[in-house]
């Protein structure tokens, strides 16, 4: 099982609609991305309070379906 | 439940800095592990880590434990920290370094 990364770029917009997100397919396998989210809604959080409105926008695939995502977060400029 | 809780909260009690991954720190059995055991590799200092691949019990709990669905997973001094993804991301920032400092933990001779 496996995710295309325009469905895990939908979840995240989804919950965050304001976000940037930029998906890279790494291996090139269709399971292993590295995403990088900007959005106002990260402002003021620590790194962890990030990733995890990044991770409940995933619905509990994270560590699921989704074996591996690097993810990095920023608030926009 | 509630006993591999209280085995997860001795353990992140009782070790300065403890790395839950997959696998050992000489053979890890996942590239995001490798990549946290690289950067404490390189910050130097002492770390206890706990392979869940070992342990069914923690490799489910840690995970509700933390609120953090993935593994490895960095706590220092009982606090959760993030995983491999923030630790590199604090590591390059030098973010890292300074919250093991200020936890008063030396680097290793």
């Amino acid at each position: 099982m496996a995710m295309t990364a325009p469905e895990i770029e939908t979840l995240i917009r989804t919950a965050l609609p304001d976000a940037e997100v930029t998906i890279t397919d790494l291996a090139g396998d269709g399971d292993h991305y590295a995403a990088h989210v900007v959005s106002s809604a990260f402002a003021g959080k620590p790194r962890v309070a990030q990733h995890k409105l990044v991770y409940e926008a995933l619905g509990g695939r994270m560590g699921g379906v989704l074996h591996a995502l690097q993810l990095t977060t920023a608030v926009p400029n | 439940m509630s006993d591999v809780n209280t085995r997860i909260g001795d353990i992140v009690s009782s070790n300065d800095i403890v790395l839950f991954m997959k696998g050992t720190p000489l053979f890890p059995q996942c590239g995001f592990s490798s990549r946290a055991i690289a950067i404490l590799e390189h910050l130097n200092v002492p770390y206890e880590s706990v392979d869940v691949l070992q342990d069914m019990e923690i490799r489910q709990a840690i995970k509700s434990f933390s609120e953090w669905p993935t593994i490895p997973q960095l706590y220092v001094k009982g606090e959760f920290v993030g995983g491999s993804d923030i630790m590199m991301e604090m590591y390059e920032a030098g973010e890292l370094h300074q919250l093991i400092a200020d936890a008063g933990i030396a680097a290793q001779g």
